[in-house]
């Protein structure tokens, strides 16, 4: 079989290359120089076939890492900005890590480390020949050890357009982290479509982020519908004039959907569907919530279908497994998302997830992981922890305790529960609510009640 | 005539009043509500509470808004980024008060 062309190769036959640019918080890289050498020196020859995990606090560098690697390592490994140093160990065991690249100071976990030099010069150099390598990514936010799903550079890239003919360059930009999902499907876009790319790092303010955005002219604008409440929120985002909006990576409300069509009247606006496991599933351009139960049944490049409320998809852009081996879809080549629908009339709404996973602006909460902190605490007999609905991060986490002793203090109480909560997890694990109630139902089975969505 | 052209003045006047306070009470119940967001999720306030104090340059996140919306739901009884027919999400902290303002 033919080996699939390397990101690096495509982007140095694509056009317009010279005036392109990725811009990030702390500086720019021209994409002509990108297509053309290596920041690595002669570090990449010897991380070819090799299994390398991308540790890196810039984005922007984790951008020259991937085309630097597409096609010469094995294996990449795309580590998320929010991935804790102690989960490290199992992440390299698990995705038989050989060699780390960072931009910073310092070896990654006792790996032979090979650092981009800041700012990034490049030398020029020739690309050896091309093996496919595999995109490894981890799905956001989960409990427990990160799960880490392994895609390729076809599937990831599988639903790029080409750029309409005569169309002016678009300038992308996106509030997303470019090693996340959702903005590596941007960067992607950027680099094999003849545009440009500004993008933010996780310490930039928004106001900083968007006077950047007005500046270089951001034509294609692109992020949660989270990102998008706190844009608007934000004075700076009056200077922005896209022609493309596009949000993803949550359920987008009619709310937001109305608060951007009003900021930017006559703007298409798009919301899209897509998960880490099941790749680019749909886009809906109506301008309504929810999307057409016609999706749900055609044939296509992508198929959907719903199996007991689950929303399950089939395509090639599916990651084709975890990272251990296991695969995601069934017999049928499904991958069940997780993510419950509910039809009315004739179109499906996204009612939230399977299990009461609790998406707060983008990061997942388990309910069962905030519980079981709550439930510690000796004042506390048991607990129930669900989302609540919020207009401006999709979801936040609500808790409903039920105390050991009914005469027991109620404030003394929750605050000690929202301490202890503090101390163990992260903010957005921690309840926004806390309700003392006098007991939870249980189902017939002797398990706590919990509501869907 | 006095009479009958002072009677409605007076009412006129009274309501004023009674507005007048009611906002200075939602007021209150929002920045309040804000200072103890703040000094539970320990994101000091940068400034005073001032109408033209921009919302993300409180020192506050998009999390402590999502409480501060939910709280004050639970309180007040009402959401005016659900319930609102004008769409549009306040900028400044003058713009976030009197979004409740008008919902109410």
């Amino acid at each position: 079989m033919a080996q699939p062309p390397s990101l690096r190769g495509t982007l140095k036959r694509s056009a317009r290359l010279a005036e392109r640019r990725i811009w990030g918080a702390a500086g720019e890289i021209a994409l002509a120089d990108l297509a053309g050498g290596t920041a690595l020196g002669g570090a990449a020859a010897t991380l070819a076939g090799r299994s390398v995990l991308l540790r890196l606090a810039d984005p922007i560098y984790a951008a020259v890492a991937l085309v630097e690697l597409d096609g010469v390592a094995r294996r990449i490994v795309l580590a998320p900005p929010d991935l804790a140093d102690d989960a490290l160990r199992g992440v390299i065991e698990a995705a038989a890590i050989e060699a780390a690249v960072t931009d910073g100071p310092e070896p990654i976990a006792g790996l032979p480390t090979h650092r981009i030099a800041v700012p990034v010069q490049f030398q020029d150099t020739e690309p050896a020949s091309t093996i496919a390598t595999e995109w490894v990514m981890f799905t956001s936010g989960t409990s427990g050890p990160p799960k880490m799903v392994v895609h390729s550079l076809a599937g990831l890239t599988g639903a790029i357009k080409p750029p309409a003919a005569g169309a002016p360059p678009p300038i992308w930009g996106t509030f997303y982290d470019i090693r996340r999902y959702g903005g590596l499907q941007i960067l992607l876009r950027a680099l094999l479509g003849e545009g440009s790319l500004a993008i933010t790092a996780p310490a930039e303010p928004m106001p900083a982020f968007l006077t950047r955005l007005a500046r270089v002219g951001v034509t294609h604008l692109t992020g949660t519908p989270s990102h998008w409440r706190r844009a608007l929120m934000t004075p700076q985002s009056r200077a922005l004039a896209p022609a493309y909006v596009r949000l993803s990576g949550e359920i987008a409300d009619q709310p937001v959907l109305e608060a951007l069509k009003a900021r930017f009247p006559g703007v298409p606006i798009g919301h899209a569907y897509a998960s880490t496991e099941a790749g680019v599933g749909f886009e809906v351009n109506d301008g309504l919530a929810g999307f057409p139960a016609a999706y749900v049944g055609r044939p296509g490049e992508v198929e959907l279908r719903v199996v007991d409320g689950s929303l399950q998809l089939r395509s090639a852009r599916a990651a084709a497994g975890y990272v251990d081996g296991h695969g995601l879809a069934d017999a049928e080549g499904f991958v069940d998302t997780g993510d419950m629908v509910e039809l009315r009339a004739d179109r499906y709404h996204f009612v939230g997830r399977r299990g009461g996973v609790i998406n707060v602006g983008g990061l997942k909460a388990h309910p069962e992981e905030i519980e079981a902190v709550i439930n510690a605490h000796p004042a506390v007999r048991m607990s129930r922890v669900s989302a609540r609905r919020s207009p401006i991060t999709g979801a936040i986490v609500a808790a409903e305790v039920v105390l050991a002793d009914p005469r027991a203090d109620e404030a003394t109480a929750k605050a000690e529960i929202l301490a202890a909560c503090r101390e163990r997890l992260a903010p957005f694990k921690v309840p926004a609510l806390v309700r003392v109630v006098p007991s939870l139902p249980m189902t017939a089975g002797g398990k706590l009640e919990r509501a869907i969505g | 005539m006095t009479l009958i052209d002072a009677a409605p003045a007076t009412k006129a006047h009274e309501q004023e009043t009674c507005e007048l306070e009611l906002t200075t009470t939602l007021r209150d119940v929002i920045v309040a509500k804000f200072e103890t967001v703040s000094a539970a999720q320990g994101k000091p306030l940068t400034g005073t509470l001032t109408d033209e104090l921009v919302l993300l340059e409180s020192g506050l996140d998009s999390l402590c808004f999502a409480i501060i919306v939910a709280t004050l739901e639970d309180e007040l009884g009402y959401d005016p980024f659900t319930e609102a027919e004008d769409v549009f999400f306040p900028v400044s902290f003058g713009d976030f008060v009197r979004f409740y303002e008008r919902a109410r």
